[in-house]
């Protein structure tokens, strides 16, 4: 059925379609999958006043890198999913993942070049890709929770519901901040957290409530997990300096509103809150991590690293 | 086919041919571990420039309200859609291919059901 040019007087099927108005040329032709948007449009990119771009950039790359590091793990997932519907949810979710990490990285280098690791001359390498596949361990600035080693299928839900929980928080707040693009990059990201928010928070449930076997599993990844938890809700001085500047969250703000859906879901699933005391140390925002993201890093970058001049 | 008096309880979408009944068909190794699949669901979806939801295909899931985001997460992925239905493989009736030919053959020849003897308005579209 070709689209229709109604007349001035108008069709009684007008406004039964969504963007009807909008489509024009070949996208009129198309049922499906057109109608893509840029997050990022009409955006004015420049660093707002009084805001130390540094300040900026260090915090991009906290919130990229916890979105880029939690995506691979998410990605490794891949065809190892208890059944096909699962293994795409959870493949979605990395790509959704991968895509805020992809703007937070562009940010950070755009806001901050000297974040970016130096290429040989010539490199075609984006300056986010520079940051995800040229940086050392000890340069990334993301949770120890999310590089953590993938465990069962338990082990993956618990970490989604801990990760996307606070995150969630951070970016409805991020809405507001006075950096447009980053104000933009949460308003994208919180549809897609708030769908794996809800995901995640159902499978918690339904291994709580489900065999014998299932909430053996899961109470084991509670009791994994659960101790990296306080790290996200630290406030690390890169994090207030950013909330300082009007630009950024600090996380300490949104502990509250984490642990009121922690209890729901826990609640929800018959399960008690972890006893399980915290990991000590400075942790990840501070560049220190564990041996896992040493061995998942090298797997990551070995092929960007072997061809700096490469082409994708 | 299925043999006659078997319980029309469970259904796959193996072949491609939609909801098949597999009641009476043996359906895994005699002594293995038990693995019980979901029920099968089927999925329809109305694209944003459509005004009717299209079978767009079938998924297995625990409940209805996982088959809703099963559905979301296997058929949506490329902003096709603006609404789903879920329904139980189990609860649609089909026609079966032996009623072909008395169902489907007599309205072969009636050329004059179709509206071909009168000139559309151009401005009536989603006939």
């Amino acid at each position: 059925m070709s689209a229709t040019t109604p007349g001035p007087a108008g069709s009684a099927y007008d406004g039964l379609l969504e963007h009807d108005a909008d489509l024009t040329g070949d996208a009129a032709q198309w049922a499906f999958g057109t109608d893509f948007e840029d997050p990022l449009a009409g955006v004015d990119t420049a660093v707002p006043d009084g805001v130390e771009p540094a300040v900026l950039a260090a915090y991009c790359l906290m919130l990229g890198d916890d979105a880029l590091v939690l995506s691979h793990r998410l990605s490794q997932w891949c065809s190892h999913a208890p059944d096909l519907e699962e293994d795409i949810a959870l493949a979605n979710t990395a790509l959704d993942l991968l895509g805020q990490a992809r703007l937070l990285l562009a940010r950070a280098a755009a806001a901050d070049p000297g974040v970016v690791p130096v290429l040989p001359a010539g490199s075609p390498v984006p300056p986010e890709d520079a940051l995800a596949f040229f940086r050392d361990a000890e340069q990334f600035r993301h949770v120890r929770l999310v590089e953590v080693e993938n465990g069962d299928f338990a082990h993956v839900v618990v970490r989604l519901l801990l990760a996307v929980t606070v995150r969630l928080a951070v970016l409805v707040r991020l809405e507001d901040s006075r950096d447009p693009v980053l104000a933009a990059i949460a308003a994208k990201g919180v549809k897609e957290l708030t769908y794996q928010r809800d995901h995640a928070a159902r499978w918690v449930v339904v291994l709580g409530q489900g065999t014998a076997e299932s909430r053996r599993r899961l109470l084991g990844a509670l009791d994994e997990l659960w101790p990296l938890l306080p790290e996200l809700l630290a406030r690390h001085p890169g994090e207030v300096a950013a909330a300082r500047a009007g630009v950024g969250v600090d996380p300490g703000d949104v502990a509250a509103e984490v642990d009121a859906v922690l209890d729901q879901v826990l609640a929800a699933g018959g399960l008690d809150r972890p006893a399980a005391a915290p990991w000590e140390g400075a942790g990840g925002r501070s560049g220190v991590h564990t041996a896992d993201l040493a061995s998942m890093l090298a797997d990551m970058q070995s092929v960007a690293r072997a061809h700096p001049l490469g082409r994708w | 086919m299925k043999p006659d008096g078997a319980d029309p309880g469970d259904f796959t979408a193996e072949g491609g041919h939609g909801a098949v009944p597999t009641a009476g068909v043996p359906a895994a190794k005699e002594g293995g571990p038990e693995r019980r699949e979901w029920p099968l669901y089927e999925v329809f979806v109305r694209s944003r420039r459509g005004l009717n939801h299209v079978h767009v295909g079938s998924l297995h899931a625990a409940d209805d309200a996982m088959a809703l985001r099963h559905g979301r997460d296997v058929y949506t992925r490329r902003n096709e859609g603006v609404s789903i239905w879920v329904v139980r493989s189990s609860a649609i009736t089909a026609s079966s291919p032996d009623e072909k030919n008395p169902f489907f053959d007599p309205s072969g020849d009636k050329v004059y059901r179709h509206p071909t003897f009168y000139a559309i308005p151009e401005d009536v579209p989603h006939l």
